[in-house]
């Protein structure tokens, strides 16, 4: 589990993080989601000791990083895969990483398997690796210890379509196992297929958080019936906001157990009634971050 | 894909188990510093390069040097020479490449005491310096004793056990102060020049400065630091001489390594 407790980082004037609070737990793969420059690889960087918070805290399972006896053991770590002496092998690498931890050297192997790295691959020099293969190494650096905790920076950058299908099973497996895992995007899509929790982010506050099907609801409910106009009405009657999307359906925020249930009494057939998933939450992402957004004025 | 397969087996993620895990101990840490030195190609031909520069040092003292010149100190002088300037670098590139190749971000979270592991750099180096000065002597006596034999001239034996360890402390002290500087500037072109600055520019200068100035002339050793160690290079130094090294060495070496330590300490890892 980590915890992040009222963390604020800042350098002279700037504010890269704003007393941020949120909890990644156990069994559950956290998405920490937000525009470029929002304090997402700081907020990483703080929570594994590489950077010093200017308040608050964050822990794992209870302890400062710094306090973790065998940390690789505890807490497997990607914040950068390009963050590698470009003169050692993969195979030197992960070779490393199984010494620092007082590994068996059965392990190297194992983890080369894991992230498909092939023999030949391995003991190549990093400097020759595409982002993508770097990625894989980091993955397996990562991994090597058997930790319980997750922290990944961007980890599906430069992975092919199959490779972040790959690094998607695989999160998914560890978190279904009682792993905890955190991981940043700045891409919506990604973290809304993988991610249980979504914790939004954006100039260096949470502008959002909560469990994905929360924020899904969140982005409203979409309906379409026989008769919309009627339909409409009965939901403006009751109180609700109700806008009118192009493509001939309405868009509210009541939930829909509350439009089957309006819908029923004023005697109107529904022809379609669901979450507005999907592009509601792409929306919403652009909505939450306009205002911290470098396209803000667009949006 | 195969990989999600073998995933399962592989990778199983536990809770309490890893509480009670011991620390990492420090002579774990100093051997993969030690290991990291070697598994470069450039830190491979570096420390390839002590060994070639001490075959290369010896030959041509046997080729070129006068007969009555073909004693053990001259051997031992030749030797020295390159491997002073190889062992700092090796020191340097050790401290400089966690940040300037970045590969600290993982170091640093494998071991999150910076002391420990800058320290294991610290002993790891050390440990290079003394073998590799071993190794030079073991060359040089090879050299005094082939050499000798080729021009048929007696085998001078003139390096007492005393001048050997002040001359084994010379180049620590050297290795050391390419540490300190890898250690406050933490970047390796940065920390390289730096050390040429310390080692070849400044010398001069005091020695310019000393020339024409009779007050710095009697200054000199207790304030030029390159000076005041090249006593340990030229016999066994007086007790005065010892204390200008130990007196330079503070300001020059272990102030500057205090602050580069608390910077380290300090600083973001990025």
């Amino acid at each position: 589990m980590i915890t992040i407790d009222a963390l604020t980082k800042r350098y002279g004037g700037y504010t890269a993080v704003d007393d941020i609070s949120f909890t990644a737990r156990p069994g559950r793969v956290t998405g920490f989601l937000g525009p470029n420059g929002a304090g997402k690889s700081t907020t990483m960087r703080i929570v594994v000791g590489l950077t010093p918070p200017t308040a608050g805290r964050a822990t794992i399972a209870g302890r400062r990083f710094a306090d973790l006896p065998n940390p690789g053991l505890q807490v497997g770590v990607l914040l950068d895969a390009s963050a590698q002496h470009a003169g050692r092998t993969g195979r030197e690498i992960l070779t490393i990483a199984q010494r620092t931890m007082g590994l068996p050297a059965g392990r190297v192997r194992d983890m080369l398997e894991l992230v498909s790295l092939t023999v030949a691959e391995a003991d190549r020099r990093v400097g020759n690796y595409s982002l993508g293969m770097r990625q894989r190494l980091g993955i397996a650096v990562a991994l090597i210890g058997d930790p319980e905790v997750l922290v990944l920076d961007e980890p599906a950058n430069g992975l092919d379509p199959a490779g972040i299908r790959w690094m998607r099973d695989l999160l998914r497996g560890y978190a279904d196992r009682g792993g905890t895992v955190l991981l940043s995007s700045h891409l919506l899509h990604e973290i809304e297929v993988i991610a249980d929790d979504i914790v939004v982010i954006g100039n260096g506050r949470i502008v959002s958080q909560g469990t994905k099907t929360e924020l899904l609801q969140a982005a409203g409910t979409v309906v379409r019936a026989a008769d919309l106009d009627g339909l409409a009405r009965a939901l403006g009657g009751s109180g609700w906001t109700v806008s009118r999307s192009p493509d001939g359906a309405l868009r509210t925020d009541a939930d829909p157990v509350l439009i089957g249930e309006l819908a029923l009494r004023a005697g109107i057939a529904l022809t379609e009634l669901r979450a507005a998933d999907g592009a509601g939450l792409e929306e919403m992402f652009l909505q939450l971050t306009a205002e911290t957004q470098r396209e803000g004025a667009a949006a | 894909m195969t990989a999600v397969q073998t995933e399962l087996a592989v990778v199983q993620p536990r809770t309490e188990r890893r509480a009670a895990a011991s620390p990492v101990p420090l002579t774990r840490v100093v051997q993969v510093e030690l290991r990291k030195m070697f598994d470069t190609r450039s830190g491979f031909w570096l420390m390839a390069s002590i060994g070639i520069a001490a075959l290369l040092a010896t030959t041509a003292v046997i080729l070129f040097a006068p007969d009555s010149e073909l004693t053990y100190d001259n051997f031992g002088a030749a030797i020295g020479a390159p491997m002073a300037v190889i062992l700092p670098m090796v020191a340097i590139l050790s401290v400089t490449s966690e940040w300037s190749q970045r590969s600290g971000l993982t170091t640093f979270t494998l071991v999150p005491h910076r002391g420990r592991v800058i320290g294991a750099k610290a002993i790891a180096s050390v440990l290079v310096a003394v073998v590799s000065m071993l190794f030079a002597f073991g060359i040089g006596a090879v050299g005094n004793v082939v050499g000798t034999a080729i021009t048929g001239t007696p085998v001078v034996w003139n390096v007492s056990f005393a001048q050997a360890l002040c001359i084994v402390l010379g180049n620590v002290l050297g290795l050391l102060t390419g540490f300190m500087l890898g250690v406050l500037i933490r970047n390796s072109a940065g920390a390289i020049v730096g050390y040429f600055v310390y080692s070849l520019v400044l010398p001069p200068l005091f020695a310019v400065l000393a020339a024409s100035q009779q007050w710095f002339d009697d200054l000199r050793p207790w304030v030029d630091v390159s000076y005041a160690q090249g006593f340990l290079f030229t016999g066994s130094p007086t007790g005065e001489q010892w204390t200008q090294i130990g007196v330079t060495g503070l300001c020059w070496l272990i102030i500057p390594l205090v602050v580069g330590l608390r910077l380290v300490m300090r600083s973001e890892v990025k």
